[in-house]
């Protein structure tokens, strides 16, 4: 049984060599491009993770040489383990798309598609998902399920509404955190992930659950309403951390760093887990190493935004425009001409009476990082520690 | 007449006591497969041809053998009573009147496979029940047929009770093995199965209570003989419990060889259709399986008469025949209405999924929600076809057999009363007021083949 064995499998017509105990997905992305069936709750590195989703779901058109019958259903391909000879089908087959795209409308049928005000928009698996496999509308009518928005504890904000059930930040304070708080209660579409009793996840990897959710269910509460992600530069950089190994990716714009979060690969799965306090305790400059940009590879739009691969256009704006210089069209300025009010000085995000003659306030919408748990009826949030 | 053989002394008074089903010939079973190996017993079983009363109906010996034996690592028989199917109640009655036919047949069942302990996952509303069987149980232990050296054997066997917490969904075998373990009742990803992972990892068979008490006659009579009861494959006799419009609602115990016209008109069974109205369709074997029109619950599609077996109730496949299921056999006369029906179905399905795969957990809601707006007047026409595409993208695509339970009743609805539907929607103030009724569905009208 020791022996290294590896099986021949062909998903798509493509042949790929592969080890004993490989599963389809783990294949198929082996070869890699398009052939790779989408993975919503499957997580490499959690154990026991994946067939939940039912986004991976391909034919088995042979199940392997010895045996050539295909299998009868459609199988997910993040669990099912390949035999050697085994013919799999996923673009190739309509019916696997048909159903892909039913998957898809059933996983947004309770979620809120509130994408325009939500942090994970940009790096959201679920966007990626329904844009390259949903149907361009829902035929859902219904009023769509919802719940409150809960803090666990000074880090972590759940917003159960967009939740997709994938299981993994359960996984992941099972096999990373080491003591869960946190599971799915009730059942069916009233199921929920909860703390039973409202309390904080407390645990020093737990800020990993951040990470993990393909969607905006669970965010980083240090940078919740900062930024668009795909406004922020990701940076590679690592410090000597006494808890993890320190090595991060920090989500900067301009010289500030604004999110932390743990490096990812092409797959969007994390490298190596990192600990709470690298996470959302180190946010100067000044504490990291930085090592350089991070070239990320994946479709989503925090792939723009790189500092490598610019493209400049062939013709400069001067020689379409004939030889003439562009005109200034619009005036930026520092004072508003309404009041007179030195935009400069507004610190914070601008209300009404910023404008009404106090320009030094601004926003109260700020609750203290370290206090914040349990409901949020207002929904507001924002642990913005740098504003007064 | 049928021949009765798992009720055959349910009429007995005290027999649910371990002493008067001693007299009546209890336990002889036990002690003439103690005299057996343990491989002579399960070939036994494969040779009586007993087939899983569950539902799938998948033969019991040949479960019996995928059971893995590795070296060192204890097996477990699991007798899942977690009968929660909307219109099937054989396995309460079971147990509630023949507790030791169950003891007898888990002990010798437990021998064959060399379970020691032997666990009984019972239904959670089935609270006196397992009062009942605790009670059997502690008998049979004073009797020497469970504990420490059964009958000089050598082999130890106990059997525990365990209850459920009311989850329908605790039924699907692996989802009862993690209920059973003390987990959140979720059911495992299959493969690998029960037989080579099951509880706490080790090798498990899951088998229902009237599939382990049939083990008893089989013993008894042997193998070959139990064979050659019923008709082709589907041997043996199958415990029925009729609900729904007819005369005598009940279990009974029936050998697959009448017809279902004769068990719903004969007196000897359910006794016909009261106050003279008439079939409208009919669900064969669990809330679960497709719904037949009147025309086909009689006559399969070939226009031969259907009988009381696996395979002629599954003959025509699902566009024109249905399954035996478990053997919840609900009959509907003509002021049913079937929308209603299918949205209690649809309900009932929507709360007893788990929530763990997509498919299910917002497909059911969905056809939950379509068919309250059709039978409460608000449906149009583009549901029946939305409500068809949902069921089709539930069916096969989720982890558990529960998806494909809560498409097949919608699917055979909109198939075989599609016009019920249509009346709903275009006239949906008479719908609120009266049912649609009988139309042609009890005529003897040609089915369209294929």
């Amino acid at each position: 049984m020791s022996e290294q064995k590896t099986f021949k499998v062909t998903i798509d017509n493509i042949t790929v060599d592969v080890e004993a105990g490989t599963t389809i997905l783990q294949a198929a992305r082996k070869i890699g491009g398009d052939v790779v069936p989408p993975a919503m709750c499957y997580y490499t590195r959690l154990q026991h993770s994946g067939g939940y989703c039912r986004t991976c779901l391909v034919r088995v058109a042979a199940g392997s040489t010895a045996d050539p019958r295909p299998m009868p259903k459609l199988v997910a391909s993040c669990r099912t383990p390949v035999m050697d000879g085994m013919v799999v089908e996923n673009i190739t087959n309509p019916a696997v798309l048909e159903a892909r795209k039913g998957v898809v409308e059933f996983l947004l049928i309770n979620h809120p598609l509130d994408c325009p005000v939500c942090d994970q928009a940009g790096e959201c698996d679920l966007q990626d998902l329904s844009f390259n496999h949903g149907a361009e509308a829902t035929r859902y009518e219904f009023k769509r399920r919802t719940f409150e928005r809960i803090d666990l504890g000074p880090y972590i904000q759940l917003h159960m509404t967009r939740c997709i059930l994938c299981y993994r930040c359960v996984y992941t304070a099972d096999q990373v955190a080491g003591k869960r708080e946190h599971g799915v209660l009730d059942r069916g579409d009233h199921s929920q992930i909860a703390t039973y009793i409202q309390e904080s996840l407390d645990n020093e990897f737990i800020g990993n659950v951040i990470d993990v959710c393909p969607v905006g269910a669970l965010t980083d509460r240090t940078f919740r309403f900062k930024n668009r992600v795909w406004f922020t530069k990701p940076v590679e950089a690592h410090r000597d951390c006494p808890t993890c190994t320190g090595k991060v990716r920090l989500w900067m714009r301009g010289d500030d760093v604004l999110r932390v979060t743990a490096r990812k690969d092409q797959w969007g799965e994390v490298e190596e887990w990192i600990c709470n306090e690298c996470r959302f305790e180190k946010k100067k400059v000044s504490d990291w190493k930085i090592a350089g940009p991070t070239r990320v590879d994946r479709h989503s739009v925090i792939s723009a935004g790189h500092y490598t691969n610019i493209l400049k256009p062939n013709e400069t704006f001067s020689a379409i425009m004939d030889g003439q210089k562009p005109k200034q069209l619009m005036d930026i300025h520092d004072v508003s001409e309404v009041n007179n009010v030195d935009l400069n000085e507004i610190k914070g995000p601008a209300t009404g009476a910023t404008f009404d003659g106090n320009p030094k306030s601004s926003g109260v919408n700020v609750t203290d990082i370290k206090t914040g748990e349990g409901r949020n009826l207002e929904g507001t949030d924002s642990t913005n520690p740098n504003t007064p | 007449m049928g021949k009765k053989i798992l009720l055959e002394k349910e009429h007995i008074e005290g027999i649910r006591y371990f002493d008067t089903y001693r007299k009546n010939g209890g336990y002889a079973a036990a002690d003439k497969a103690f005299k057996m190996s343990a491989a002579d017993v399960v070939e036994e079983v494969k040779k009586s041809g007993l087939r899983g009363r569950g539902g799938a109906g998948f033969p019991t010996g040949m479960k019996w053998s995928f059971l893995a034996k590795p070296e060192g690592v204890p097996r477990y028989l699991v007798c899942n009573a977690d009968e929660s199917e909307p219109g099937t109640f054989k396995d309460r009655y079971l147990m509630e009147f023949l507790p030791h036919l169950l003891i007898e047949g888990l002990l010798i069942s437990s021998y064959a496979l060399g379970s020691e302990r032997t666990y009984i996952y019972i239904r959670g509303e089935y609270a006196w029940i397992e009062d009942i069987l605790d009670e059997a149980i502690a008998e049979a232990n004073r009797a020497g047929y469970l504990g420490q050296n059964i009958l000089g054997s050598g082999f130890n066997c106990q059997i525990y009770v365990q209850r459920g917490a009311g989850a329908y969904i605790c039924g699907e075998e692996t989802a009862l093995l993690e209920s059973l373990e003390g987990k959140r009742g979720n059911p495992r990803i299959k493969p690998p199965f029960p037989a080579i992972k099951g509880l706490w990892d080790c090798p498990t068979v899951v088998n229902n209570v009237e599939t382990l008490a049939a083990v008893v006659p089989i013993i008894l009579m042997g193998g070959e003989a139990y064979s050659k009861i019923g008709l082709g494959k589907s041997t043996g006799t199958k415990l029925i419990s009729a609900c729904g419009n007819i005369n005598k609602q009940g279990v009974y115990e029936i050998d697959m060889t009448i017809s279902v016209e004769e068990f719903i008109y004969s007196d000897e069974y359910c006794g016909g259709i009261p106050n003279g109205k008439k079939l409208k369709a009919c669900i064969p074997g669990g809330s679960s399986v497709p719904i037949l029109p009147a025309n086909l619950t009689l006559k399969t599609a070939k226009g031969e008469a259907r009988m009381m077996t696996y395979e002629s109730l599954a003959d025509g496949g699902f566009p024109t025949g249905s399954m035996m299921g478990s053997g919840g056999f609900i009959v509907l006369d003509e002021d049913q209405c079937v929308v209603r029906h299918t949205l209690s179905l649809a309900r009932f399905y929507r709360h007893e999924s788990c929530g763990q795969c997509s498919p299910c957990r917002e497909g059911t809601g969905w056809m939950e929600k379509i068919l309250h707006n059709i039978e409460y007047g608000k449906g149009e026409m583009k549901d029946i076809d939305l409500l068809w595409d949902i069921q089709s993208k539930i069916e096969g695509n989720t982890i558990c057999p529960l998806g494909d339970a809560a498409a097949w009743p919608v699917a055979a609805a909109i198939r075989h009363f599609r016009d019920e539907f249509e009346w709903h929607v275009l006239n949906p103030e008479e719908a609120l007021k009266r049912n649609f009724g009988l139309a042609h569905y009890a005529d003897p009208i040609e089915v369209a083949v294929g």
